[in-house]
């Protein structure tokens, strides 16, 4: 039965992985493709976490964490910095 | 092994399986409002919070299949630090997309923001006004 | 140090966090590892000094398992509603942004109602005015007046639920006194 799942799952995160990449390259703005690669870096984590499952191992809880809060660190850093810029600049 | 132990084996199991399914699934959720909302904003209900859903059910699915208690801590400890950056990082980028013109007017119904940003921005030009209380101005 | 000294009952909350973090990190809930980890907890409490949070001091039990069950219950039935929209409705969705007043002025139970209304899929806190206390919510597929009264009244129900589970008295009995009205 876990064969099953994996391919499943397998091929419904490979289909979700395509659609955030089709979203970073078309993206009409900057914080369009950074929300996009958020939802990349969530998709390597749900399949870590089925890895983890599958395979009955904790190896990847950690980098699990980091994925986190790299997505994390990004996002805020980006947005942060796109609001800096458009209020200076005044361009829209 | 008792016949018990051998359906309870099956039963979660299955409950796992259901579980690592319907959290690829969110995944997909997240992927498909991206590719088809309109605006910055309505792609970030879709992009941020299936997650939390999908996350939640991977790490109860890692969980059950390696039956010890002492990870369940651990993967509680994982969710609850997805629960508390999801709602940062998705509050940045909207008042970031908020503030850059990225919101499409034409489809909100109702927008009760827009009255006061632009109080607040009439405050900050006028000068000796004491604009840098109200939300929107700092 | 100018700093007032916090009491320890205010700080242990934090530190029993801490011990807790790290006993799940080891993986290891040994007596020896958590009297460690206590260790620690106060040497880092000490040294990376912040600000206390200004928490109530009441905590009922009784009231945060049914909330968190609800919770739970929410952003499983919202999470497939945004699925379904993103599929059925995709391009033609309309959305709203909310200006929804709280009752308590509180910075922790503003910042609390803010975390649970941006988890549950469909609102998103856009903006926050700490000196009124309300939060703008950027909802989702907010067509019409009664769309926009029912997010309001979802947010002030959350902020309900939040009061009762750990509000201060004094809101407790503000809120008792407006259901009951």
């Amino acid at each position: 039965m876990m064969e099953l799942v994996l391919t499943v799952t397998a091929v419904v995160l490979s289909l979700a992985a395509a659609g955030a990449i089709v979203r970073i390259a078309r993206g009409p703005s900057l914080l369009d493709r950074v929300l996009a690669a958020d939802v990349l870096l969530a998709i390597l984590g749900a399949a870590l976490c089925i890895d983890m499952a599958v395979n009955r191992h904790l190896n990847n809880l950690m980098l699990l964490v980091a994925v986190s809060i790299i997505g994390f660190i990004g996002s805020v850093t980006v947005a942060r910095f796109v609001a800096d810029r458009r209020e200076h600049l005044n361009e829209s | 092994m008792n016949p018990d132990a051998n359906v309870v084996d099956t039963v979660i199991d299955a409950v796992s399986a259901v579980f690592m399914i319907v959290g690829a699934v969110m995944s997909l959720a997240a992927a498909i409002g991206l590719l088809r909302f309109p605006d910055l904003m309505s792609r970030m209900h879709a992009a941020t919070k299936p997650q939390v859903l999908g996350l939640f059910l991977l790490l109860a699915a890692v969980g059950l299949q390696l039956r010890t208690w002492w990870v369940w801590p651990v993967l509680l400890l994982a969710w609850i630090f997805q629960l508390l950056t999801v709602p940062v990082s998705a509050h940045m980028v909207g008042r970031a997309g908020y503030r850059t013109k990225h919101l499409h007017r034409e489809l909100l119904s109702t927008d009760e923001l827009e009255a006061v940003v632009l109080k607040a921005a009439e405050a900050a030009k006028a000068p000796a006004s004491d604009g840098g209380r109200s939300p929107a101005a700092e | 140090m100018s700093r007032k000294r916090i009491s320890l009952r205010q700080e242990l909350p934090l530190l029993v966090w801490l011990v807790i973090v790290w006993g799940a990190l080891w993986q290891d809930f040994s007596p020896g590892n958590l009297l460690f980890g206590a260790l620690l907890a106060a040497v880092v409490a000490r040294l990376f000094y912040l600000p206390p949070v200004e928490l109530s001091g009441r905590f009922s039990v009784l009231r945060a398992i049914p909330f968190a069950v609800q919770f739970l219950g929410r952003v499983v039935a919202a999470s497939f509603q945004v699925f379904y929209l993103a599929v059925v409705r995709g391009p033609k969705v309309t959305n709203a942004v909310v200006a929804v007043p709280l009752r308590s002025h509180s910075d922790l139970m503003v910042t609390a109602t803010g975390h649970v209304i941006s988890l549950i899929p469909g609102s998103l806190v856009v903006e926050v005015d700490r000196s009124t206390s309300t939060l703008y919510i950027h909802g989702l597929n907010v067509r019409n007046a009664d769309d926009v009264l029912k997010l309001r009244k979802e947010v002030r129900d959350t902020e309900a639920g939040l009061i009762r589970v750990m509000g201060t008295k004094e809101e407790l009995a503000a809120l008792n006194l407006e259901v009951g009205a």
